[in-house]
Protein backbone atom coordinates (compact mmCIF):
# COMPACT_ATOMS: atom_id res chain seq x y z
CA UNK A 1 0.00 0.00 0.00
CA UNK A 2 1.53 3.30 -0.97
CA UNK A 3 1.71 5.87 1.79
CA UNK A 4 -0.76 8.64 1.26
CA UNK A 5 -1.32 11.89 3.00
CA UNK A 6 -4.60 12.29 4.77
CA UNK A 7 -6.08 15.69 4.54
CA UNK A 8 -8.43 15.24 7.46
CA UNK A 9 -5.61 14.14 9.75
CA UNK A 10 -3.56 17.22 9.00
CA UNK A 11 -6.46 19.64 8.89
CA UNK A 12 -8.83 18.26 11.50
CA UNK A 13 -10.78 21.35 12.35
CA UNK A 14 -11.95 22.36 8.91
CA UNK A 15 -14.87 20.47 7.52
CA UNK A 16 -15.78 20.45 3.86
CA UNK A 17 -12.82 22.36 2.57
CA UNK A 18 -12.95 23.46 -1.00
CA UNK A 19 -9.83 22.42 -2.85
CA UNK A 20 -7.59 25.25 -3.81
CA UNK A 21 -7.79 25.48 -7.57
CA UNK A 22 -4.98 26.07 -10.00
CA UNK A 23 -6.97 28.01 -12.51
CA UNK A 24 -10.28 29.82 -12.31
CA UNK A 25 -11.97 27.69 -14.99
CA UNK A 26 -11.28 24.46 -13.11
CA UNK A 27 -12.40 26.14 -9.91
CA UNK A 28 -15.93 26.69 -11.11
CA UNK A 29 -16.49 23.22 -12.48
CA UNK A 30 -14.73 21.50 -9.63
CA UNK A 31 -16.54 23.56 -7.08
CA UNK A 32 -19.84 22.75 -8.71
CA UNK A 33 -18.93 19.10 -8.83
CA UNK A 34 -17.93 19.15 -5.18
CA UNK A 35 -21.12 20.89 -4.14
CA UNK A 36 -23.15 18.34 -6.03
CA UNK A 37 -21.20 15.45 -4.48
CA UNK A 38 -21.52 16.99 -1.04
CA UNK A 39 -25.26 17.50 -1.42
CA UNK A 40 -25.65 13.87 -2.44
CA UNK A 41 -23.40 12.54 0.33
CA UNK A 42 -25.41 14.53 2.84
CA UNK A 43 -28.56 12.56 1.95
CA UNK A 44 -27.07 9.19 2.90
CA UNK A 45 -28.46 7.85 6.17
CA UNK A 46 -26.95 5.78 8.96
CA UNK A 47 -27.67 2.05 8.43
CA UNK A 48 -28.65 1.49 12.06
CA UNK A 49 -30.36 4.81 12.77
CA UNK A 50 -31.94 5.64 9.40
CA UNK A 51 -33.64 8.76 10.77
CA UNK A 52 -30.16 10.31 10.88
CA UNK A 53 -27.97 11.20 7.93
CA UNK A 54 -24.26 10.44 8.17
CA UNK A 55 -23.80 14.20 8.07
CA UNK A 56 -26.12 14.74 11.06
CA UNK A 57 -24.24 12.03 12.91
CA UNK A 58 -20.88 13.71 12.27
CA UNK A 59 -19.60 10.58 10.55
CA UNK A 60 -19.30 12.29 7.15
CA UNK A 61 -16.02 14.20 7.47
CA UNK A 62 -15.21 15.63 4.09
CA UNK A 63 -15.99 15.55 0.40
CA UNK A 64 -13.10 16.43 -1.85
CA UNK A 65 -12.70 16.71 -5.58
CA UNK A 66 -9.26 16.38 -7.13
CA UNK A 67 -8.02 18.44 -10.03
CA UNK A 68 -8.94 15.57 -12.30
CA UNK A 69 -12.47 15.53 -10.91
CA UNK A 70 -12.16 12.40 -8.75
CA UNK A 71 -14.52 12.49 -5.75
CA UNK A 72 -13.22 11.29 -2.38
CA UNK A 73 -15.53 11.03 0.60
CA UNK A 74 -14.07 10.61 4.09
CA UNK A 75 -16.03 8.99 6.92
CA UNK A 76 -15.01 8.21 10.48
CA UNK A 77 -16.21 5.32 12.67
CA UNK A 78 -18.23 6.14 15.77
CA UNK A 79 -16.52 3.23 17.54
CA UNK A 80 -13.39 1.39 16.37
CA UNK A 81 -15.23 -1.89 15.89
CA UNK A 82 -18.25 -0.34 14.18
CA UNK A 83 -19.53 -3.07 11.84
CA UNK A 84 -21.57 -0.61 9.79
CA UNK A 85 -18.61 1.09 8.09
CA UNK A 86 -18.76 -1.07 4.98
CA UNK A 87 -22.49 -0.51 4.61
CA UNK A 88 -21.96 3.24 4.93
CA UNK A 89 -19.27 3.11 2.28
CA UNK A 90 -21.45 1.08 -0.07
CA UNK A 91 -24.40 3.40 0.46
CA UNK A 92 -22.26 6.46 -0.32
CA UNK A 93 -20.77 4.85 -3.42
CA UNK A 94 -24.23 3.78 -4.60
CA UNK A 95 -25.93 7.15 -4.04
CA UNK A 96 -23.15 9.09 -5.75
CA UNK A 97 -22.89 6.43 -8.44
CA UNK A 98 -26.59 6.67 -9.28
CA UNK A 99 -26.03 10.37 -9.92
CA UNK A 100 -23.14 9.55 -12.24
CA UNK A 101 -20.35 10.38 -9.82
CA UNK A 102 -17.68 7.75 -9.20
CA UNK A 103 -16.60 8.19 -5.61
CA UNK A 104 -13.92 6.67 -3.44
CA UNK A 105 -14.59 6.40 0.28
CA UNK A 106 -11.78 6.46 2.76
CA UNK A 107 -11.62 6.15 6.53
CA UNK A 108 -10.51 9.11 8.57
CA UNK A 109 -9.28 7.90 11.97
CA UNK A 110 -8.19 11.22 13.36
CA UNK A 111 -9.64 13.19 15.03
CA UNK A 112 -11.68 10.49 16.77
CA UNK A 113 -15.46 10.80 16.43
CA UNK A 114 -17.24 12.64 19.21
CA UNK A 115 -20.95 12.58 20.00
CA UNK A 116 -20.62 16.38 20.18
CA UNK A 117 -20.51 16.28 16.38
CA UNK A 118 -24.16 15.22 16.15
CA UNK A 119 -25.98 18.22 14.70
CA UNK A 120 -29.01 19.92 16.24
CA UNK A 121 -31.12 18.48 13.45
CA UNK A 122 -29.66 15.06 14.27
CA UNK A 123 -30.50 15.46 17.94
CA UNK A 124 -34.05 16.42 17.07
CA UNK A 125 -34.35 13.41 14.76
CA UNK A 126 -33.16 11.13 17.57
CA UNK A 127 -35.72 12.58 19.98
CA UNK A 128 -38.49 12.33 17.36
CA UNK A 129 -37.75 8.62 17.13
CA UNK A 130 -37.73 7.85 20.82
CA UNK A 131 -33.99 7.99 21.30
CA UNK A 132 -32.35 10.18 23.91
CA UNK A 133 -29.64 12.42 22.43
CA UNK A 134 -26.21 12.65 24.03
CA UNK A 135 -25.28 15.53 26.31
CA UNK A 136 -22.04 17.45 25.92
CA UNK A 137 -18.91 15.37 26.38
CA UNK A 138 -17.35 16.51 29.65
CA UNK A 139 -14.08 18.35 29.17
CA UNK A 140 -11.12 16.40 30.45
CA UNK A 141 -7.70 17.45 31.60
CA UNK A 142 -5.25 14.89 32.88
CA UNK A 143 -5.89 11.15 33.12
CA UNK A 144 -9.38 9.72 32.56
CA UNK A 145 -11.03 9.46 35.95
CA UNK A 146 -12.44 6.14 37.06
CA UNK A 147 -16.15 6.36 37.75
CA UNK A 148 -17.53 3.67 40.04
CA UNK A 149 -20.99 5.14 40.33
CA UNK A 150 -23.51 5.14 37.48
CA UNK A 151 -22.91 8.05 35.13
CA UNK A 152 -25.18 10.94 36.06
CA UNK A 153 -26.90 12.41 33.05
CA UNK A 154 -29.67 14.98 32.91
CA UNK A 155 -32.07 12.99 30.79
CA UNK A 156 -35.73 13.06 29.95
CA UNK A 157 -37.77 10.12 28.83
CA UNK A 158 -38.15 10.60 25.07
CA UNK A 159 -41.72 9.27 25.30
CA UNK A 160 -43.36 10.98 28.28
CA UNK A 161 -40.78 13.71 29.04
CA UNK A 162 -40.33 12.68 32.67
CA UNK A 163 -36.87 13.13 34.19
CA UNK A 164 -37.43 10.16 36.48
CA UNK A 165 -35.22 7.78 34.57
CA UNK A 166 -32.69 5.16 35.57
CA UNK A 167 -29.73 3.61 33.84
CA UNK A 168 -30.15 -0.07 33.01
CA UNK A 169 -26.81 -0.58 31.27
CA UNK A 170 -24.06 1.54 29.72
CA UNK A 171 -24.02 -0.87 26.79
CA UNK A 172 -26.93 -1.16 24.39
CA UNK A 173 -27.91 -2.87 21.14
CA UNK A 174 -25.28 -0.87 19.27
CA UNK A 175 -21.91 0.30 20.55
CA UNK A 176 -23.02 3.93 20.69
CA UNK A 177 -26.07 3.49 22.94
CA UNK A 178 -26.82 2.99 26.64
CA UNK A 179 -30.03 1.46 27.99
CA UNK A 180 -32.38 3.43 30.23
CA UNK A 181 -35.78 2.93 31.78
CA UNK A 182 -38.35 5.60 32.59
CA UNK A 183 -39.74 5.08 36.06
CA UNK A 184 -42.81 7.22 35.27
CA UNK A 185 -44.18 5.60 32.13
CA UNK A 186 -42.13 2.42 32.71
CA UNK A 187 -40.96 2.29 29.10
CA UNK A 188 -37.34 1.42 28.32
CA UNK A 189 -35.43 3.70 25.97
CA UNK A 190 -31.99 4.10 24.46
CA UNK A 191 -29.57 6.93 25.04
CA UNK A 192 -26.80 7.79 22.61
CA UNK A 193 -23.69 7.86 24.79
CA UNK A 194 -21.32 10.75 25.21
CA UNK A 195 -17.97 9.76 23.74
CA UNK B 1 -28.78 -30.82 5.74
CA UNK B 2 -30.10 -34.25 4.70
CA UNK B 3 -31.80 -36.17 7.48
CA UNK B 4 -29.60 -38.64 9.30
CA UNK B 5 -30.13 -42.14 8.00
CA UNK B 6 -31.90 -44.37 10.50
CA UNK B 7 -29.39 -46.82 11.98
CA UNK B 8 -31.99 -49.57 12.50
CA UNK B 9 -32.56 -52.12 10.99
CA UNK B 10 -28.95 -52.77 10.11
CA UNK B 11 -28.71 -55.63 7.71
CA UNK B 12 -25.85 -55.65 5.17
CA UNK B 13 -28.00 -53.94 2.49
CA UNK B 14 -29.02 -51.21 4.88
CA UNK B 15 -25.42 -50.68 5.91
CA UNK B 16 -24.47 -50.28 2.25
CA UNK B 17 -27.27 -47.79 1.81
CA UNK B 18 -26.11 -45.83 4.84
CA UNK B 19 -22.55 -45.84 3.55
CA UNK B 20 -23.75 -44.65 0.16
CA UNK B 21 -25.63 -41.74 1.72
CA UNK B 22 -22.60 -40.90 3.85
CA UNK B 23 -20.37 -40.97 0.77
CA UNK B 24 -22.71 -38.66 -1.07
CA UNK B 25 -22.75 -36.22 1.81
CA UNK B 26 -18.98 -36.38 2.22
CA UNK B 27 -18.34 -35.76 -1.45
CA UNK B 28 -20.75 -32.93 -1.87
CA UNK B 29 -19.03 -29.59 -1.72
CA UNK B 30 -20.60 -27.58 1.05
CA UNK B 31 -21.07 -24.61 -1.29
CA UNK B 32 -21.64 -25.84 -4.86
CA UNK B 33 -20.32 -23.31 -7.33
CA UNK B 34 -23.09 -21.67 -9.36
CA UNK B 35 -23.44 -23.36 -12.75
CA UNK B 36 -23.04 -20.60 -15.33
CA UNK B 37 -24.96 -22.72 -17.89
CA UNK B 38 -27.99 -23.18 -15.68
CA UNK B 39 -30.65 -20.79 -16.93
CA UNK B 40 -32.29 -20.67 -13.49
CA UNK B 41 -29.04 -19.95 -11.73
CA UNK B 42 -28.28 -21.20 -8.27
CA UNK B 43 -29.47 -20.07 -4.87
CA UNK B 44 -25.87 -19.07 -4.21
CA UNK B 45 -25.82 -16.61 -7.08
CA UNK B 46 -25.33 -13.12 -5.85
CA UNK B 47 -23.86 -14.16 -2.52
CA UNK B 48 -20.53 -12.89 -3.73
CA UNK B 49 -20.25 -9.89 -5.97
CA UNK B 50 -23.31 -8.00 -7.08
CA UNK B 51 -24.56 -5.40 -4.65
CA UNK B 52 -22.37 -5.73 -1.59
CA UNK B 53 -24.55 -3.56 0.58
CA UNK B 54 -26.89 -6.52 1.23
CA UNK B 55 -24.35 -7.99 3.58
CA UNK B 56 -23.30 -6.79 6.98
CA UNK B 57 -20.05 -8.70 6.92
CA UNK B 58 -17.54 -9.84 4.39
CA UNK B 59 -17.68 -6.66 2.37
CA UNK B 60 -15.57 -4.61 4.67
CA UNK B 61 -12.96 -2.18 3.53
CA UNK B 62 -10.30 -4.11 1.69
CA UNK B 63 -7.78 -2.11 3.65
CA UNK B 64 -8.91 -0.84 7.05
CA UNK B 65 -6.21 1.84 6.88
CA UNK B 66 -7.23 3.05 3.40
CA UNK B 67 -6.33 6.70 3.11
CA UNK B 68 -4.52 6.79 6.45
CA UNK B 69 -0.93 8.01 6.54
CA UNK B 70 1.07 4.83 7.14
CA UNK B 71 4.51 6.32 6.55
CA UNK B 72 6.93 4.93 9.11
CA UNK B 73 8.22 7.75 11.33
CA UNK B 74 11.93 8.55 11.23
CA UNK B 75 14.18 6.91 13.75
CA UNK B 76 12.17 3.76 14.40
CA UNK B 77 12.97 0.30 13.12
CA UNK B 78 10.10 -0.95 10.94
CA UNK B 79 10.36 -4.46 12.40
CA UNK B 80 10.17 -3.04 15.93
CA UNK B 81 7.14 -0.96 15.04
CA UNK B 82 5.45 -3.99 13.47
CA UNK B 83 6.18 -6.20 16.49
CA UNK B 84 5.00 -3.51 18.89
CA UNK B 85 1.72 -3.22 16.97
CA UNK B 86 1.34 -7.00 17.23
CA UNK B 87 1.71 -6.79 21.02
CA UNK B 88 -1.05 -4.20 21.33
CA UNK B 89 -3.17 -5.98 18.73
CA UNK B 90 -2.82 -9.46 20.23
CA UNK B 91 -3.78 -8.21 23.70
CA UNK B 92 -6.99 -6.82 22.21
CA UNK B 93 -7.68 -9.77 19.90
CA UNK B 94 -7.35 -12.46 22.57
CA UNK B 95 -9.19 -10.40 25.19
CA UNK B 96 -11.96 -9.87 22.62
CA UNK B 97 -12.19 -13.56 21.75
CA UNK B 98 -12.36 -14.51 25.43
CA UNK B 99 -15.05 -11.94 26.20
CA UNK B 100 -17.12 -13.06 23.23
CA UNK B 101 -17.31 -16.52 24.83
CA UNK B 102 -19.85 -14.92 27.17
CA UNK B 103 -22.18 -14.07 24.30
CA UNK B 104 -25.50 -15.81 25.03
CA UNK B 105 -24.14 -17.10 28.36
CA UNK B 106 -23.82 -14.01 30.56
CA UNK B 107 -25.73 -13.75 33.87
CA UNK B 108 -28.33 -11.48 32.28
CA UNK B 109 -29.14 -9.93 28.93
CA UNK B 110 -27.67 -6.51 29.76
CA UNK B 111 -24.31 -8.00 30.67
CA UNK B 112 -24.41 -10.30 27.68
CA UNK B 113 -24.75 -7.19 25.52
CA UNK B 114 -22.17 -5.24 27.51
CA UNK B 115 -19.50 -7.95 27.27
CA UNK B 116 -20.21 -8.39 23.56
CA UNK B 117 -19.92 -4.63 23.01
CA UNK B 118 -16.59 -4.53 24.82
CA UNK B 119 -15.39 -7.48 22.77
CA UNK B 120 -16.42 -5.66 19.59
CA UNK B 121 -14.53 -2.50 20.56
CA UNK B 122 -11.41 -4.54 21.24
CA UNK B 123 -11.80 -6.43 17.99
CA UNK B 124 -11.92 -3.10 16.14
CA UNK B 125 -8.73 -1.99 17.88
CA UNK B 126 -7.08 -5.32 17.07
CA UNK B 127 -7.99 -5.05 13.40
CA UNK B 128 -6.46 -1.61 12.94
CA UNK B 129 -3.35 -2.58 14.89
CA UNK B 130 -2.87 -5.81 12.96
CA UNK B 131 -3.25 -3.88 9.70
CA UNK B 132 -0.69 -1.38 11.01
CA UNK B 133 1.69 -4.23 11.91
CA UNK B 134 1.37 -5.68 8.42
CA UNK B 135 1.94 -2.30 6.76
CA UNK B 136 4.97 -1.56 8.94
CA UNK B 137 6.65 -4.93 8.44
CA UNK B 138 5.12 -7.13 5.70
CA UNK B 139 7.52 -9.95 6.62
CA UNK B 140 5.42 -10.53 9.78
CA UNK B 141 2.46 -11.68 7.69
CA UNK B 142 2.24 -15.47 7.26
CA UNK B 143 2.41 -16.69 3.65
CA UNK B 144 -0.83 -17.99 2.20
CA UNK B 145 -1.57 -19.91 -0.99
CA UNK B 146 -1.29 -17.79 -4.11
CA UNK B 147 -4.58 -16.11 -4.91
CA UNK B 148 -5.88 -16.33 -1.34
CA UNK B 149 -8.28 -13.46 -0.65
CA UNK B 150 -7.28 -13.32 3.03
CA UNK B 151 -6.20 -9.74 3.87
CA UNK B 152 -2.98 -9.22 5.86
CA UNK B 153 -4.70 -8.45 9.17
CA UNK B 154 -6.72 -11.66 8.90
CA UNK B 155 -3.60 -13.63 7.98
CA UNK B 156 -1.99 -12.33 11.16
CA UNK B 157 -5.03 -13.21 13.27
CA UNK B 158 -5.76 -16.63 11.82
CA UNK B 159 -2.51 -18.06 10.48
CA UNK B 160 0.07 -17.42 13.17
CA UNK B 161 0.91 -20.13 15.69
CA UNK B 162 0.80 -19.66 19.46
CA UNK B 163 4.52 -18.85 19.75
CA UNK B 164 4.06 -15.97 17.32
CA UNK B 165 1.41 -14.28 19.48
CA UNK B 166 2.75 -11.41 21.57
CA UNK B 167 -0.11 -10.86 24.02
CA UNK B 168 0.38 -10.83 27.78
CA UNK B 169 -0.76 -14.04 29.44
CA UNK B 170 -3.47 -12.26 31.45
CA UNK B 171 -5.80 -12.00 28.45
CA UNK B 172 -5.55 -15.67 27.45
CA UNK B 173 -6.56 -16.97 30.89
CA UNK B 174 -9.88 -18.83 30.82
CA UNK B 175 -12.94 -16.73 31.68
CA UNK B 176 -13.73 -18.72 34.81
CA UNK B 177 -16.84 -17.43 36.52
CA UNK B 178 -18.20 -13.90 36.12
CA UNK B 179 -15.96 -12.64 38.94
CA UNK B 180 -12.80 -13.89 37.22
CA UNK B 181 -13.89 -12.18 34.00
CA UNK B 182 -14.54 -8.91 35.85
CA UNK B 183 -11.16 -9.00 37.61
CA UNK B 184 -9.38 -9.75 34.32
CA UNK B 185 -11.22 -6.92 32.57
CA UNK B 186 -10.49 -4.48 35.39
CA UNK B 187 -6.75 -5.24 35.38
CA UNK B 188 -6.52 -5.28 31.57
CA UNK B 189 -8.56 -2.15 30.83
CA UNK B 190 -6.83 -0.18 33.61
CA UNK B 191 -3.41 -0.95 32.15
CA UNK B 192 -4.45 -0.45 28.53
CA UNK B 193 -6.11 2.92 29.06
CA UNK B 194 -2.99 4.15 30.89
CA UNK B 195 -0.76 3.01 28.01
CA UNK B 196 -3.11 4.59 25.45
CA UNK B 197 -3.11 7.88 27.35
CA UNK B 198 0.63 8.07 26.61
CA UNK B 199 0.31 6.54 23.14
CA UNK B 200 -1.80 9.46 21.85
CA UNK B 201 1.50 11.35 21.64
CA UNK B 202 3.08 8.70 19.40
CA UNK B 203 4.86 10.00 16.34
CA UNK B 204 3.13 7.21 14.43
CA UNK B 205 -0.14 8.61 13.08
CA UNK B 206 -1.96 5.27 13.20
CA UNK B 207 -0.97 4.42 16.78
CA UNK B 208 -1.83 7.93 17.88
CA UNK B 209 -5.28 7.75 16.23
CA UNK B 210 -6.04 4.25 17.55
CA UNK B 211 -5.06 5.37 21.05
CA UNK B 212 -7.16 8.55 20.96
CA UNK B 213 -10.20 6.58 19.93
CA UNK B 214 -9.41 3.63 22.20
CA UNK B 215 -9.31 5.80 25.32
CA UNK B 216 -12.95 6.74 24.83
CA UNK B 217 -13.92 3.08 24.54
CA UNK B 218 -11.70 1.83 27.35
CA UNK B 219 -13.16 4.42 29.72
CA UNK B 220 -16.47 2.57 29.50
CA UNK B 221 -14.79 -0.83 29.79
CA UNK B 222 -12.89 0.10 32.94
CA UNK B 223 -15.91 1.74 34.55
CA UNK B 224 -17.99 -1.35 33.78
CA UNK B 225 -15.43 -3.68 35.35
CA UNK B 226 -14.84 -1.37 38.32
CA UNK B 227 -18.56 -1.07 39.08
CA UNK B 228 -19.07 -4.81 38.92
CA UNK B 229 -16.01 -5.37 41.10
CA UNK B 230 -17.50 -3.04 43.72
CA UNK B 231 -20.94 -4.64 43.39
CA UNK B 232 -19.63 -8.18 43.78
CA UNK B 233 -17.28 -7.27 46.63
CA UNK B 234 -20.08 -5.54 48.56
CA UNK B 235 -22.86 -7.84 47.47
CA UNK B 236 -23.61 -11.18 49.07
CA UNK B 237 -21.26 -13.47 50.95
CA UNK B 238 -21.14 -15.66 47.88
CA UNK B 239 -20.29 -12.83 45.47
CA UNK B 240 -17.61 -11.63 47.91
CA UNK B 241 -16.16 -15.13 48.17
CA UNK B 242 -16.00 -15.30 44.39
CA UNK B 243 -14.37 -11.89 43.87
CA UNK B 244 -11.76 -12.74 46.54
CA UNK B 245 -11.03 -16.07 44.88
CA UNK B 246 -10.86 -14.41 41.44
CA UNK B 247 -8.38 -11.83 42.66
CA UNK B 248 -6.13 -14.51 44.12
CA UNK B 249 -6.23 -16.39 40.84
CA UNK B 250 -5.77 -13.47 38.42
CA UNK B 251 -3.49 -11.08 40.31
CA UNK B 252 -0.24 -12.98 39.58
CA UNK B 253 -0.79 -12.22 35.89
CA UNK B 254 -1.14 -8.47 36.18
CA UNK B 255 2.51 -7.52 36.74
CA UNK B 256 3.50 -8.86 33.31
CA UNK B 257 1.59 -5.99 31.73
CA UNK B 258 4.20 -3.58 33.09
CA UNK B 259 7.33 -5.63 32.39
CA UNK B 260 9.20 -3.75 29.66
CA UNK B 261 10.05 -5.89 26.63
CA UNK B 262 13.14 -4.82 24.68
CA UNK B 263 10.95 -3.92 21.68
CA UNK B 264 8.75 -1.73 23.91
CA UNK B 265 11.85 -0.05 25.27
CA UNK B 266 13.14 0.72 21.77
CA UNK B 267 9.85 2.06 20.36
CA UNK B 268 9.39 4.15 23.51
CA UNK B 269 12.89 5.55 23.04
CA UNK B 270 11.97 6.42 19.45
CA UNK B 271 8.86 8.31 20.58
CA UNK B 272 6.54 5.87 18.85
CA UNK B 273 5.51 3.48 21.64
CA UNK B 274 5.07 3.44 25.40
CA UNK B 275 7.27 1.74 27.99
CA UNK B 276 4.54 0.08 30.11
CA UNK B 277 6.67 0.31 33.25
CA UNK B 278 6.13 4.07 33.19
CA UNK B 279 2.37 3.71 33.74
CA UNK B 280 2.58 1.06 36.46
CA UNK B 281 2.26 3.53 39.36
CA UNK B 282 -0.69 5.36 37.82
CA UNK B 283 -2.53 2.08 37.34
CA UNK B 284 -1.76 1.01 40.91
CA UNK B 285 -3.40 4.21 42.16
CA UNK B 286 -6.58 3.51 40.19
CA UNK B 287 -6.72 -0.09 41.40
CA UNK B 288 -6.08 0.95 45.01
CA UNK B 289 -9.11 3.24 44.67
CA UNK B 290 -11.28 0.31 43.57
CA UNK B 291 -9.96 -1.99 46.29
CA UNK B 292 -10.45 0.63 49.02
CA UNK B 293 -14.04 1.42 48.01
CA UNK B 294 -14.76 -2.28 47.74
CA UNK B 295 -13.24 -3.07 51.13
CA UNK B 296 -10.86 -5.55 49.54
CA UNK B 297 -7.26 -5.99 50.67
CA UNK B 298 -4.59 -5.11 48.14
CA UNK B 299 -3.55 -8.51 46.74
CA UNK B 300 -0.03 -9.67 47.50
CA UNK B 301 0.39 -12.78 45.32
CA UNK B 302 3.75 -13.00 43.57
CA UNK B 303 3.78 -12.48 39.78
CA UNK B 304 3.57 -15.58 37.63
CA UNK B 305 7.11 -16.61 36.74
CA UNK B 306 8.58 -16.23 33.28
CA UNK B 307 9.55 -19.46 31.53
CA UNK B 308 13.30 -19.43 30.83
CA UNK B 309 13.08 -15.66 31.07
CA UNK B 310 10.28 -15.51 28.52
CA UNK B 311 6.72 -14.22 28.93
CA UNK B 312 3.75 -13.55 26.66
CA UNK B 313 5.47 -10.67 24.84
CA UNK B 314 8.21 -13.16 23.84
CA UNK B 315 5.68 -15.71 22.57
CA UNK B 316 5.77 -17.87 25.70
CA UNK B 317 2.21 -18.62 26.72
CA UNK B 318 0.04 -20.83 28.85
CA UNK B 319 -1.84 -23.80 27.44
CA UNK B 320 -4.98 -21.65 27.42
CA UNK B 321 -3.72 -19.70 24.39
CA UNK B 322 -3.35 -22.81 22.24
CA UNK B 323 -6.91 -23.81 22.99
CA UNK B 324 -8.43 -20.41 22.30
CA UNK B 325 -6.43 -20.11 19.07
CA UNK B 326 -7.76 -23.51 18.01
CA UNK B 327 -11.28 -22.18 18.23
CA UNK B 328 -10.43 -18.76 16.77
CA UNK B 329 -8.52 -20.11 13.78
CA UNK B 330 -10.05 -23.45 12.80
CA UNK B 331 -12.49 -22.20 10.17
CA UNK B 332 -10.10 -19.76 8.50
CA UNK B 333 -7.35 -22.40 8.40
CA UNK B 334 -9.68 -24.98 6.87
CA UNK B 335 -10.55 -22.53 4.07
CA UNK B 336 -7.48 -20.42 3.26
CA UNK B 337 -9.07 -19.58 -0.10
CA UNK B 338 -12.48 -18.84 1.39
CA UNK B 339 -14.42 -15.66 0.85
CA UNK B 340 -16.74 -14.52 3.60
Amino acid sequence: MPPTTTTSATRPSRRFDVNTPDEPGVFTSNQELRERALALARTVTDPEMPMLTLDDLGVLRSVEVSETGAVTVAITPTYTGCPAMATMRDDLVRVLGEAGLAATVRVSLSPAWSSDWITERGRQALADHGLSAPGRVPARSGPVALSLLPTRRELHCPRCGSDAVELTSEFGPTACKALYRCTSCLEPFEHVKEI
Amino acid sequence: MPESPQPDPTGPDELDAIQSVADDVAHQPSHPAPDPNDAHGSVYDGLLGGDPSHWAFGTDFEDPLAGVDTTIPDGVDAADLGTYCLMLADDALIASQRLSEWTSRAPDLEDDIALSNIALDLLGQARLLLARAAAADPSLVPALPEGSPVPPEDALAFFRSDREFRNVRLVELDNGDFAVTIVKLLLFSSARIAVFEQLVDSRDHVLSAVAAKGIKELTYHRDYAGRWFLTLARGTQESRRRIDAALVQVWPLQAEQFATHEVEARVAEAGVGVDPATVSDAVAVVLAQVFALSGVEQPTGAPMAAVQGRQGRDGMHTEALSRILGELQVVARAHPMGQW
